[in-house]
């Protein structure tokens, strides 16, 4: 019997509350204490617990109670040290003894709010639920009124656009001797040809060097060997300045939020660039934190990310909701646009980026307006971050397959779907399909898509999922070594490895695209609005994206 | 698939060359229609050439309507010209009250518009003939335009053609297109029957247009009131056409540029690399994919073929000075030029155009990859 003054204790919190309960099994424990040690959050503990046991023996046995003292593996029940599920500890285990396991009925987030502090964390909306993207099939399958194309021999272009196409009414061309040329002196807006699937914004902070290493290495790669330009957002904050200079700068797509964090030590580096970068992201929004800006935690803001950043070591980078320089709409794109353009003499694309939103068809109208706005990006409710308020994540946002929906239509509208892009982001390849999301948001009218967590999973094997499961970003002690400046961490992440997974997921993806786009006879352009070839069984969504309905 | 049949000549001569070429392709086509458009009329038509020619299917009550409406927008009618209707024949689509080709002087205050005006103004008015019968069937306005008459019916095109007594009706032209219709995705209706008409510009194609929704889109939002219809996926071929030619202003050979754009590296050896770089991109929505042969002409006569840069539909191109024939088989060019060289024939490849000057004068083979 326990004492009675156990009962009582309300200031202890059952292990039924917790999301995810640690299964340890005496029986196969060689009491290495690899588990507890690698522990991200100290979830388990190594302590000890006096075991009873009655033993009876001989020919008149006589029951005899022995008290010892054993080492045993403890979850612990402090909310602050919840078991995240991360599952590290099963991955060290020697001999397999110990695993998280969900637990469906609990009650994390009554209790996660200790000291009234709203409980943050990293990762995405945590909605195992199949997204709208999910549901959409591609229902065009030509066989006898159209040739389908192969797949594997046929020759496929699949590429994109980012930056500003003019109406061919306003192109700069004149007819001279039965051929068209082009007058030199005319503004043509910077396009460049890129791969439709993008590497979504994430920071140098946000990742550890070895993994943003990897993917950098895996982007050139992909560009020089493999011939497909693939670009990746640097996020806020910067890039090193070495790669700013090299001739690899040209992959990537400097973004400015607004925190302007990095962006002193960009500007300085801008005469010594060789190459221009891939284009310019101006970050109103994200989807993952709708309404919030930019948050790097102190203890991610080591000596290398202060000197990228220009700050000083170990403070919260908070960057405000809005850029503070903005005093309207007009105002925002015109001046951020321009100034972003102008420093690189109007040779690469600058476009914004927002978080998914009602407002988004206001933003495009007015980026329509503005002959220097090279895209729109909008990042929808599924989008990840490296840190946020749960709430943010779980609750605030718009899914993006309407959103992006409802924005091409109103370009269709107007005659300017092909003028100004649309990227959509958020939730690409959430459940694993990263081809197939992409093809059937390209369908619905995207010109491109980001895909930020997908590419972690994939090629860093972040062990995040819709379950809650670690979403650590925010900490600095991510137990794959993916976002953390923590060397005895990111030691753990082969940058190699991470780009040779890079590497496979795009030339993967890409054969997919193929075979998705094949039997619907396209293979020279992207089927960009081909929403034809779209059915979903569910009536409301396919009522709502104006695509057939299929049971 | 639908089979194709045009024939461009110095000379005039009767539509029955092409529906005869068009029954040696019969396995091609099912019968379910036959379209014909006429430009560089002889015949009654010969001394007419500069009053516009409204072509169309019309009930008893619709007839009055269109006369009424003619006569409202101020415009007199000069030459009207019904087919004789073989009696023994019903169409499919039941018996039609009239078949007609009217020719109209313009109304006066039109008469010394540019020429491009009086285009807006006959298209206008074939748009709004055409609303105002689309409903109830009672009126089908197919084109009108100087010089051109267009027949559609549905059925198999030689007892079509039978129907229409075109043998005795003394119609005949310089440049005729016929295509027998294979019909797949679309209920058959006269409307998606090619070849399509707009302003001068002719198109007929074979083959499913996979790239037809986006195609529409693009041509819809370009703001001229043209761009409508579209009960078939290939008379997008016809308006792209329109839109490169005639509203921006580029030379013919730049519709294959934009129907099936070369890669940038592709593109190097060609001088005008730049602008084709620009339309690849301001053009991106065009892109077509094909399967597709399109046999088109211009306003100024000159006829063409082009394929898709895939899957190519087949088609071939013969004939001699004098006389060319544009067809979708072999053995419809046969029929229709028996004495031509055929070691002279061509079939146009993913980069090619064949292009025929006006009044057959002679064939020429533009390639994409050529500076």
């Amino acid at each position: 019997m326990e004492p009675a003054e156990r009962v009582d204790q309300n200031y202890e919190l059952s292990l039924k509350e917790f999301p995810y309960i640690v299964r340890w099994r005496d029986d196969r424990c060689t009491r290495c204490g690899r588990c507890t040690a690698v522990c991200p959050v100290s979830a388990i503990e190594p302590t000890v617990q006096v075991q009873r046991t009655v033993t009876s023996e001989g020919t008149a046995p006589k029951p005899a109670a022995q008290r010892r003292l054993v080492h045993v593996v403890r979850q612990v029940r402090d909310i602050d040290r919840y078991c995240t599920g991360c599952g590290t500890c099963t991955l060290v285990c020697p001999n397999t003894a110990i695993e998280p396991e969900y637990n469906p009925q609990h009650k994390f987030l009554f209790h996660k709010n200790r000291g009234g502090a709203a409980y943050r964390r990293g990762g995405r909306r945590n909605d195992p639920q199949p997204s709208t993207v999910d549901q959409l099939k591609f229902v065009r399958i030509s066989m006898l009124t159209d040739p389908a194309l192969d797949a594997g021999r046929h020759e496929f272009r699949i590429r994109t656009y980012l930056g500003r196409n003019l109406p061919a009414e306003k192109l700069p061309l004149e007819v001279k001797r039965g051929r068209l040329a082009r007058d030199e002196e005319a503004f043509i807006p910077p396009v460049r040809e890129i791969y439709p699937i993008r590497i979504g914004s994430m920071s140098v902070g946000a990742l550890s060097p070895h993994m943003w290493e990897g993917l950098a290495m895996g982007v050139a790669y992909l560009n020089e060997v493999e011939g497909m330009p693939v670009v990746m957002c640097t996020g806020e904050g910067g890039i090193p300045p070495r790669l700013l200079k090299s001739r690899f700068a040209k992959y990537f797509i400097l973004q400015i939020a607004s925190g302007y964090f990095g962006w002193d030590e960009i500007v300085h580096a801008i005469p010594e660039m060789t190459e221009d970068p891939a284009g310019i992201e101006i970050k109103y929004g994200q989807g993952a934190k709708p309404g919030d800006g930019g948050l790097l935690m102190a203890y991610k803001v080591l000596k290398l990310i202060a000197r990228i950043r220009g700050v000083p070591e170990y403070v919260d980078l908070a960057s405000p909701p809005t850029h503070q320089t903005k005093y309207s709409i007009e105002e925002a794109i015109a001046k951020m646009i321009q100034s972003m353009s102008m420093a690189w003499g109007f040779r690469v694309p600058v476009y914004p980026k927002i978080s998914g939103t009602t407002t988004a068809q206001a933003v495009l109208n007015n980026a329509v307006r503005n002959p220097y706005a090279a895209a729109l990006c909008i990042d929808g409710e599924d989008g990840g971050t490296g840190a946020a308020y749960n709430v943010s994540m779980d609750k605030m946002g718009h899914p993006i397959a309407s959103n992006i929906r409802d924005c091409y239509l109103d370009l269709v509208k107007q005659g300017k779907q092909n003028e100004l892009p649309l990227i959509a982001a958020g939730g690409m390849g959430k459940n694993g399909s990263l081809a197939a999301n992409a093809a059937a948001m390209i369908m619905l009218g995207a010109s491109a898509v980001d895909s930020g967590k997908y590419i972690m999973q994939a090629t860093a094997q972040c062990f995040g999922d819709e379950y809650n499961r670690c979403n650590l970003c925010n900490t600095g002690r991510c137990p794959r070594g993916i976002t953390t400046q923590d060397p005895r961490l990111y030691r753990r992440l082969d940058p190699d490895m991470v780009a040779e997974r890079l590497v496979e997921v795009f030339k993967a993806a890409d054969m997919e695209l193929r075979k998705i786009f094949a039997p619907m006879g396209r293979s020279t352009e992207l089927p960009i609005g081909m929403s034809d070839g779209l059915g979903c069984a569910n009536r409301e969504i396919a009522e709502r994206l104006k695509i057939k309905h299929v049971v | 698939m639908c089979r194709l049949s045009a024939i461009t000549a110095e000379t005039y001569f009767s539509p029955m060359e092409n529906i005869h070429a068009l029954d040696t392709m019969k396995e091609g086509h099912d019968g379910s229609g036959l379209g014909l458009v006429l430009r560089d009329l002889g015949g009654e038509f010969e001394g007419l050439k500069r009053y516009p020619v409204l072509s169309g299917i019309c009930s008893h009550e619709g007839m009055e309507r269109v006369d009424d409406y003619m006569s409202r927008r101020g415009f007199t009618e000069v030459f009207s010209w019904e087919p004789e209707i073989d009696p023994d024949f019903t169409p499919e689509t039941g018996l039609r009250d009239h078949y007609c080709a009217k020719v109209y002087d313009y109304p006066r205050e039109a008469k010394r518009l540019p020429k491009r005006e009086k285009e807006d103004l006959l298209m206008q008015v074939r748009l709004e003939l055409r609303a105002m019968g689309e409903s109830d069937e009672s009126i089908f306005v197919f084109s009108f335009y100087p010089d051109v008459i267009t027949l559609k019916e549905v059925g198999d095109p030689m007892a079509v053609a039978r129907y229409f007594n075109l043998e005795r009706s003394g119609l005949e032209a310089r440049t005729i297109f016929a295509q027998g219709r294979q019909n797949t995705n679309y209920a058959i209706y006269l409307y998606a029957c090619h070849p399509f008409f707009i302003q001068g510009y002719c198109t007929m194609t074979n083959g499913e247009n996979t790239a037809f929704v986006p195609i529409r889109e693009f041509l819809g939002g370009r703001g001229f009131p043209g761009y409508t219809g579209y009960n078939s996926d290939s008379e997008v071929f016809t308006h792209i056409l329109h839109y490169v030619h005639r509203q921006l202003g580029y030379p013919l050979r730049y519709y294959k540029d934009v129907i099936t754009p070369l890669k940038a590296e592709e593109m190097e050896k060609r001088r005008d690399r730049e602008a084709l770089l620009l339309l690849k991109r301001s053009l991106r929505p065009l892109c077509i994919d094909g399967p597709n042969c399109v046999i088109g002409f211009i306003p100024d006569g000159t006829t063409f073929m082009v394929q898709d840069a895939k899957k190519l539909r087949p088609g071939v191109v013969g004939g001699y000075p004098g006389k060319y024939a544009l067809m979708s088989e072999e053995c419809g060019l046969d029929r229709a030029i028996p004495d031509r060289d055929r070691s002279r024939d061509f079939s146009p490849m993913k980069y090619d155009m064949a292009v025929v000057t006006p009044r057959a004068k002679e064939m020429k083979v533009w390639n994409q990859l050529s500076a």
